[in-house]
């Protein structure tokens, strides 16, 4: 009982500071699944993350199912899916029924600007740590390039990058660090 | 009562074929809103949008929550979410379960090794994007903003800094953006 009051105590204070899109949870998830309680590890949470996005619906919500899950089953799938979507439920309902021009208000404007600088460092910050742990041969490195060019600079279809990805670590090539290929041929 | 399923059934749609993120549902949400003007109209949804973007949480979630809430007000909130996450929510219990049997096994592992990279990729691509429209805003280049980032993104590589939870970080930035003109 305690575990799924902490995984939904949890997940509602990454889904209240998650402004921006899924992507801006990482540094939050971070801290709270991997540092503060050690449900998952780093390459766990990263690849949560990467089957969240091909997966049907919002990547914050499937993450926190995974995560409830591993932990508690599906009863700590619900209390954590429960956890992220509580915030916006009550957040919007006062905003939609109360303060109609919210989004029009000068303070949201202003804070909003600063919030994007301190969501962008934060998350370059998660994303560097984590390609040092993950990205290590070459065609790691090309595919990270690949897919962040792409996205960023052509408008490709984030989902089309995972499935291009996945075909190609399946079939292709292997794109693990060389010093375990070493380990498994002997 | 009809008005209520059918609200589900169009949520639980757009929870199920919207891959990708949260930006994902809207095509759905641009068709739900032509078919029944009744529930929100196409202008509404330019709203619930930019509420969404700046409110927090997931915005798939934020604008499905808006809608339900402009149509049958809170109960229609609840209904319209929890409709929109249940598909996601059996699916990652069903995808839990092939995790859990096969990530050691070395084909998946092959797969993964791949995969991590492209997503990382993805998150860059996503950061990039909240850089930009920080630093470079419709109005032109914004300094302020580019020191704003360059000061938390310092702080932030500092060890004793690192221990302090990002919430910190959000809400100061917030505090800075209202107090400071960036």
């Amino acid at each position: 009982m305690k575990t799924l009051f902490k995984l939904f105590f949890a997940f509602f204070r990454i889904g209240l500071f998650t402004i921006g899109g899924g992507y801006a949870m990482l540094p939050l998830m971070e801290k709270e699944a991997v540092d503060n309680n050690h449900w998952v590890t780093k390459e766990e949470m990263l690849d949560i993350y990467t089957m969240s996005q091909c997966t049907p619906g919002v990547i914050a919500v499937n993450t926190a199912t995974f995560i409830g899950r591993k932990e508690k089953g599906v009863l700590g799938a619900a209390f954590a899916t429960l956890g992220v979507v509580a915030p916006s439920l009550i957040i919007i309902t006062l905003i939609a029924t109360l303060f109609k021009n919210y989004a029009e208000n000068p303070y949201v404007i202003k804070a909003l600007v600063g919030v994007r600088c301190a969501v962008a460092a934060l998350i370059l910050t998660s994303t560097y740590k984590l390609i040092i742990k993950a990205v290590k041969s070459p065609i790691q490195i090309g595919i990270l390039i690949a897919g962040f060019v792409t996205v960023a600079f052509l408008g490709s279809s984030p989902v089309a990058v995972i499935i291009v990805a996945g075909i190609l670590g399946l079939f292709v090539f292997d794109a693990r660090p060389k010093e375990k290929e070493v380990k498994n041929d002997e | 009562m009809n008005k209520i399923l059918l609200m589900c059934i169009n949520f639980f749609r757009t929870g199920l074929f919207a891959v990708g993120g949260g930006l994902a549902t809207l095509p759905f949400l641009h068709k739900i809103a032509e078919v029944h003007p009744d529930w929100f109209t196409v202008d509404d949804l330019t709203t619930m949008v930019a509420v969404a973007e700046s409110t927090p949480g997931p915005i798939g979630v934020n604008v499905a929550t808006y809608a339900g809430v402009k149509s049958l007000g809170i109960f229609g909130g609840i209904v319209t979410t929890l409709s929109l996450i249940l598909p996601s929510f059996l699916c990652i219990l069903i995808i839990y379960n092939f995790w859990q049997k096969y990530k050691e096994n070395d084909r998946v592992q092959k797969t993964f090794a791949a995969l991590r990279p492209a997503g990382l990729g993805l998150i860059l691509s996503a950061c990039f994007t909240v850089f930009m429209s920080a630093v470079f805003p419709e109005t032109g280049f914004n300094w302020h903003c580019l020191l704003l980032f360059a000061v938390f993104f310092i702080l932030l590589q500092l060890p004793k800094i690192k221990k302090i939870h990002p919430i910190f970080f959000i809400i100061l930035a917030a505090v800075i953006g209202i107090v400071i003109p960036l």
